[in-house]
């Protein structure tokens, strides 16, 4: 049946040189080659739920009065995109279910990009042939960041239209430019003339999600032809892989991690209330609530905008809103562009343009590995910012102290970061056996009254002895070898 | 695929059924293929539970529970028998360079510059010719894609409706006398016939008990003395940091906090800004008292509203 059906299928495509080799395909056992696939399965709930919501949310700023079955906002005006989106969380089966498994999705699915990429980083898996790969990866980040921000901002509730009004006030702060940009974008001054909730809406169902398919594909199709890399270990070369095979070890393993994370996913978005847009209200330009904080990968941006000092340029009859366009504009540009251009500035100051396939344990690397340390403390310092009024209430301190702390913060704890990680790195290096477990000695005393020691047994998974890796093999011989005549050997297709 | 295979060259390698590699790496594969299938056991009832809960409807907890534990559970099920009971391993790939020869990428060089080099050399018109045209075409398409999608700001970013004579009205329309609010209370007000509007918001506060015959409101420099009245003064409700609504209002302090990024305003120092990021003070809206008792503007704001821009002088 399969042979048959095959042979059709490849007189027509020529599939099955290619196709042999792909489920062939090994991929290395090592548990944080998940973590992007975390980011791959959180991606496909996000479409999964996505096409759901999409079927009944409804992109429109046209005000009408609400009937549905929460009692508290019946009668009210309110527009199309907030009486829909309380619809679908209250009168459609499963709606809320799906809605708040997208909102999860998103957040596990921004999350596990931030971890997928720092793993990348730490361990050089960016280093020629794969700085495509790693270019492809930080502009998906991005995408994902914007795709992230639109899609929140639909439902048109309190929270989420107070980001907008951020938003548009921060393309008001690109010089020269800013005000055109604004207008265009909204129609006219703030709010608009309702064109923004579809233009997102657009935005963040057709275009964005395209893109970031399409950077997939290329992320995947990249991996593929340059084959993954891997831990230095037995048999493992610059010039090999050893691990699973596509077919069927790997293939099995991770669409049960598919289903896994999905199942993460659905029980957050079933048991962890996220986003109760019902709660904040329809969106008015004139109302605002308290502690009002953006979804977590937002937060560094909305962290570096409290702490930045008022600096207004005024001069030569125009205003630079600096106090704007430096944290909200500049600062995450560079940041960006410095993970853009990360494995070429590594390359410049090593020199070293050969190929590598194994990785790098992060203490052998320990400029780079404390150079990511100190970025990574000055993002979580923004990002810590981005909390100010509920840390200065819930310590019971003033809102200056708190704000004064992160702009030292902000300045002093990558340096710190710096220096701890570079010690610790070149320690960890000196000292013999680090990262190894060790097993425990056995004190015994004989009759005679001598001490003698011994190593206790090894525990499961120590020192277990692994095979030398063969290549997968195509044809399995049902028969072993020295049992086989001679004649009765059938070879079967796996 | 792309990628070429290391064996298809030689034989195809083949194994004995009994090789250590094609072993499971359970030690005991008996238990794990139980632990296996009572997790797609779980699984599937799992999925069944959600169909009820489905059915029943109006239970977003169970519906999560059911269906994650119907997806935990059968994948904990496929993850096991991937990891415990395939064949374990290990295998190896080898790598094969996939970038070219130095003579195919000569050739490639060549393709483009001698084949294309002849071509553009000898038509020069042509290729002077079609950028100009293709050139054209690119600026041109900005246009309907760019300009199209809203008007220009002119100097609309400089104006709001509040005007000489304006009556301060709540955003239900409802006009605003001086006997409103008690002290240390606030209000938001918009022009009549512009309730709701957000460049007009502004908040109305009471900062002092005075009657219509005592002074003005007497605020600290930079504000201005004849702008408040019988104790009432008038600011934009639009931050100059991000444009967030100033709504919480410290009686105590007399200071106006936005909630977006704590800038903190001086209500009775003319609204200028004492902690945080906002660089300007609020600006502020004349107030006047009319013969019936209702407070209008006595004119429109003399700025810009709102955050920094390019053209704000």
């Amino acid at each position: 049946m399969i042979d048959s059906s095959l042979r059709w299928v490849d007189d027509r495509l020529g599939i099955a040189k290619g196709g042999r080799t792909f489920l062939d395909k090994i991929f290395p056992d090592h548990w944080s080659f998940m973590l992007g696939e975390i980011a791959l399965y959180s991606f496909v709930v996000l479409l999964a739920t996505g096409v759901f919501l999409s079927l009944y949310y409804i992109p429109s700023a046209h005000e009408v009065v609400y009937h549905g079955s929460y009692i508290p906002l019946r009668g009210q005006r309110v527009s199309e995109a907030y009486s829909s989106s309380v619809g679908l969380s209250f009168d459609v089966k499963s709606g809320l279910l799906m809605r708040q498994a997208h909102h999860w999705a998103a957040d596990i699915f921004l999350g596990s990009i931030a971890v997928h990429m720092a793993r990348v980083f730490f361990t050089g898996a960016f280093r020629k042939p794969r700085e495509f790969n790693w270019i492809v990866g930080v502009t998906m980040l991005i995408l994902g960041i914007v795709n992230g921000f639109l899609g929140y901002s639909l439902p048109d509730d309190l929270v989420s239209g107070t980001g907008i009004r951020i938003a548009y006030s921060i393309i008001e702060s690109i010089p020269l430019v800013g005000s055109y940009l604004g207008y265009f974008l909204f129609g006219g001054n703030y709010p608009g003339n309702g064109v923004i909730i579809p233009r997102f809406y657009i935005l963040h169902v057709l275009i964005v999600p395209l893109l970031i398919l399409g950077l997939l594909a290329a992320h995947l199709g990249l991996l593929v032809k340059q084959k993954h890399t891997q831990f230095k270990g037995k048999g493992k070369t610059e010039h090999n892989v050893v691990g699973s095979p596509m077919f069927p070890t790997f293939i099995a393993k991770t669409t049960g991690f598919l289903f896994m994370v999905s199942a993460v996913i659905f029980l957050l978005g079933g048991l962890a209330q996220i986003n109760p847009i019902w709660q904040f209200g329809q969106y008015e330009p004139y109302q605002i609530s308290y502690a009002v904080q953006p979804d977590w990968y937002m937060g560094w941006l909305d962290g570096a905008l409290r702490i930045m000092p008022s600096w207004e340029w005024v001069g030569w009859g125009h205003t630079i809103p600096l106090e704007v366009f430096l944290p909200a504009v500049i600062f995450p540009g560079i940041v960006f562009n410095i993970f853009i251009i990360w494995p070429f500035i590594e390359t410049r100051h090593t020199k070293d343009l050969a190929y590598h396939n194994l990785l790098d344990r992060p203490r052998d690397r320990p400029k780079r590995t404390s150079a990511g340390a100190a970025m990574l403390t000055m993002l979580f310092m923004t990002f810590f910012a981005s909390s100010t009024d509920v840390m200065a209430n819930f310590f019971e301190i003033p809102l200056n102290w708190v704000l004064w702390f992160f702009r030292f913060a902000v300045v002093i704890a990558p340096i710190i970061a710096y220096v701890l990680t570079y010690k610790i790195c070149n320690e960890m290096r000196a000292a013999e056996g680090v990262g190894k477990r060790k097993r425990a000695l056995i004190v015994s005393r004989s009759s005679t009254g001598e001490y003698s020691t011994v190593e206790s047994e090894p525990r499961p998974g120590d020192g277990v002895e692994e095979l030398e890796a063969i290549p997968v093999p195509t044809y399995i011989d049902l028969v072993p070898p020295e049992l086989a005549t001679g004649e009765g050997v059938r070879r079967v297709m796996r | 695929m792309s990628d070429e295979s290391p064996h298809l060259e030689g034989p195809l390698p083949p194994a004995a059924l009994d090789d250590a590699h094609l072993q499971p790496y359970a030690r005991h594969p008996e238990g794990a293929q139980a632990v296996a299938a009572v997790a797609m056991i779980i699984g599937f009832i799992g999925f069944i539970g959600f169909g009820v809960a489905y059915w029943i409807g109006d239970n977003t907890q169970w519906e999560a529970i059911t269906l994650g534990v119907g997806l935990l559970a059968l994948g904990f099920g496929a993850t096991a028998w991937g990891k415990y009971l395939m064949p374990q391993g290990p295998f190896v790939e080898e790598r094969h360079a996939f970038h070219s020869t130095e003579a195919e990428r000569d050739a490639m060089t060549a393709a483009i510059t001698e084949r294309g080099g002849m071509v553009v050399k000898r038509r020069k018109l042509l290729g002077g010719l079609f950028l100009l045209g293709s050139t054209a075409m690119g600026v041109v398409l900005l246009f309907p894609l760019i300009r199209s999608l809203g008007p220009k700001p002119g100097d609309t970013l400089f104006k709001t409706n509040w005007k000489k004579n304006s009556q301060l009205v709540t955003v239900d329309g409802r006009a605003v006398t001086a006997n409103d609010l008690d002290v240390g209370g606030v209000l938001t007000v918009f022009p009549k016939g512009f309730e709701g509007s957000s460049p007009d918001q502004v908040i109305l506060i009471r900062l002092a008990q005075l009657g219509p015959f005592d002074p003005p409101y007497p605020i600290a420099p930079p504000g201005h003395t004849a702008w408040g009245v019988q104790g009432y003064v008038a600011y934009s409700k639009m931050c100059t940091h991000l444009g967030c609504p100033v709504g919480l209002y410290q009686e105590q302090t007399q200071q106006l906090v936005c909630p977006c990024h704590q800038s903190i305003f001086n209500v009775n120092a003319g609204a200028v800004p004492e902690f945080g990021p906002a660089p300007r003070p609020l600006p502020q809206l004349p107030l006047t008292v009319d013969s019936a008792g209702f407070l209008r503007s006595q004119g429109g704001f003399n700025q810009a509203v709102g955050p920094g821009f390019w053209e704000r002088p």
